[in-house]
């Protein structure tokens, strides 16, 4: 059995750490005014020593983005530290839950962060629709700067407006600098040449919430916790067909069999496990043969996915792999910024071929052409979203082929309208609206 | 305060003004009712000294911002993959049923705008249904004929 393990979450069970004076009575801040005690670089080995993963997505080690970082003064340029709280993956929903119930913490880490890096400026890029979440936030940030816990660093927090890829680290920057958010080229990466073109440390919610945790109990106490190359909890979101979907705290490295079965306590209803989704929508799909994979960076990525965001999706065996395919793939096709071509046009071929395939109008030749779409987008785009429109789409045919074929063979869904996203709307259109409807008599 | 004032008064804290383009429109989009006519974009222009034309490539390019009029409520369920596995397509098709529209479509008493969206972050307690922003998790197929009626009467 998963024994819950909670650092970055601590205390919020107990007490409404919402609130400055609470926070400060589990020792709150205190771990700022240790850090601001240190030397940038003691601060920077410390989080190298834990060997801090980026908890967003990629796994890259926080501490070598904070050594990449020009000081200002060999800069000659201010630096800026900006925290992503962009969470948009689908099935991702912790750093929500972090800043929801811990926002001192992650303001903290960010605070933390800042010295590090000698910025006077943190931004916090929040998605728009988290209203709650921002407001929470806010009044954190209001209390932390009004009982001067900020110092001489300005705390600015950024609202979204609803773009999957502003995830991603430098289209984030550029609609953090009031352009459409679209990827850049890199090389230069944010380190060297980020936000308003300066040294920019961009960390996940979570990474940065850890920072706390690792400065106040040390990076060697920090290491000894889940598996040693990725240290340390994560906030697993369970969701899909499980029965108690959420947000759990656990040290990485506890299995998917753990987490599916004993944490949320199995598939509902009966049903059976068909496939687990261990990352997030985007990463390749695993099979319930795969259960006993360690929920950790390495583990997952041998077993030929990713732990990406930690966002487990539970499917069951009423859902047909096609549509499932399908619904994903149109997310990537309306999230594709348009700036690159093997994205753009890419992820409008795999939903076109999805579609004749689910509807029945496919030949066996649509399923090669398809898998060959996948390769040819693969590693091609600007950024990573043209191989999160592949992963999925790939790894459901190599797993699940017999079913695509099926659909072909005859000539039709075999679930004949019984599966259990049938006809999922995927929104067409956000930006125009018909302003008024015939109403139906 | 103004409108073009609040806008500068939103950007006083970037290091650069143009940064301040989103929460602009945002604010826009609160005053002129729920969406940006053509000038909520110049008056977002003028208020940071951008050109019209860059204002409306970023608001045509999140899905937040609304470029046609919008209902006085808008009421939106995500059909992405968590939500869908359990039941967001019931939810939706309660909410057409009850209004008497698709999604994307706005009732003929200009009441309420229906909407699918993509993934909210609430995968945990699906399936998500926002009501004027607020989430409301979850929200099953039967609980739709009560919130309908609390929109049509609010």
């Amino acid at each position: 059995m998963a024994d819950t393990m909670q650092l970055v979450l601590a205390g919020a069970d107990e007490r409404d750490l919402t609130k400055l004076g609470e926070y400060k009575a589990v020792g709150g801040y205190a771990t700022l005014e240790k850090a601001r005690g240190m030397s940038r670089e003691a601060v920077i080995e410390e989080i190298s020593s834990a060997t801090l993963r980026g908890r967003g997505g990629a796994g890259f080690p926080m501490g070598r983005k904070l050594s990449l970082v020009q000081p200002p003064e060999a800069a000659g340029k201010p630096t800026y530290v900006v925290a992503n709280a962009d969470e948009s993956e689908p099935g991702s929903f912790k750093d929500r839950e972090i800043m929801s119930r811990v926002p001192h913490r992650f303001i903290e880490g960010c605070l933390i962060a800042a010295h590090a890096i000698g910025s006077r400026h943190v931004f916090i890029y929040i998605r728009g629709e988290y209203l709650a979440e921002y407001e929470v936030l806010k009044a954190a940030a209001d209390e932390a700067r009004d009982a001067g816990v900020l110092g001489d660093v300005a705390l600015i927090i950024h609202r979204g407006a609803g773009a999957y890829i502003c995830g991603e680290e430098t289209a984030l920057l550029d609609s953090l600098e009031g352009k459409r958010g679209q990827p850049r080229p890199r090389p230069p990466f944010p380190p060297i040449a980020g936000l308003y073109g300066a040294p920019t440390l961009i960390n996940n919610v979570q990474t940065i919430a850890n920072v706390p945790v690792i400065i106040d109990l040390g990076a060697a106490e920090y290491s000894k916790i889940g598996p040693e190359a990725s240290p340390g909890t994560v906030v697993y979101s369970l969701s899909g067909n499980v029965e108690r979907p959420g947000n759990y705290e656990l040290p990485l490295g506890t299995t998917l069999r753990e987490l599916i079965y004993d944490v949320g306590g199995g598939i509902p209803n009966g049903r059976q496990l068909k496939a687990i989704i261990p990352g997030g929508s985007s990463v390749p799909v695993f099979t319930p043969d795969q259960l006993d994979t360690p929920a950790d960076f390495d583990s997952i990525q041998a077993a030929g996915s990713f732990l990406g965001s930690a966002a487990i999706i539970a499917v069951d065996d009423r859902a047909c792999m096609v549509q499932l395919a399908l619904r994903a793939e149109k997310f990537y096709m309306h999230e594709s910024c348009g700036k690159c071509t093997p994205c753009r046009e890419g992820t409008r071929w795999m939903v076109s071929l999805l579609d004749k395939i689910e509807s029945g109008r496919a030949e066996h030749a649509d399923l090669d052409l398809l898998r060959n779409v996948c390769d040819r987008v693969e590693g091609r785009s600007l950024c990573a979203l043209g191989d999160f429109a592949v992963w999925p789409v790939r790894s459901y045919i190599d797993k699940y082929r017999a079913e695509f074929e099926a659909h072909i063979d005859e000539g039709g869904c075999p679930y004949g309208g019984g599966s259990s996203i049938e006809g999922v709307v995927a929104p067409i259109d956000q930006h125009t609206h018909s302003p008024v409807a015939e109403v139906p008599a | 305060m103004s409108l073009l004032d609040e806008i500068r008064v939103a950007a006083e804290p970037y290091p650069d003004k143009k940064s301040a383009v989103m929460s602009g429109l945002r604010l826009a989009q609160h005053e002129y009712g729920g969406w940006l006519p053509p000038e909520a974009l110049v008056e977002v222009a003028d208020a940071l000294d951008l050109t019209p034309a860059h204002v409306q490539a970023v608001a045509s390019f999140y899905d937040m911002y609304h470029l046609a009029p919008v209902g006085e409520h808008v009421v939106e369920v995500c059909t992405n993959l968590s939500c869908a596995l359990v039941g967001a397509q019931q939810v939706v098709d309660a909410f057409s049923e009850e209004l008497g529209i698709r999604p994307g479509e706005t009732s003929g008493d200009g009441k309420v705008t229906l909407r699918t969206i993509e993934c909210a972050g609430g995968c945990g307690y699906a399936p998500v249904v926002v009501l004027d922003h607020r989430y409301r998790e979850p929200t099953r197929p039967e609980d739709v004929r009560v919130i309908v009626e609390e929109l049509r009467n609010g």
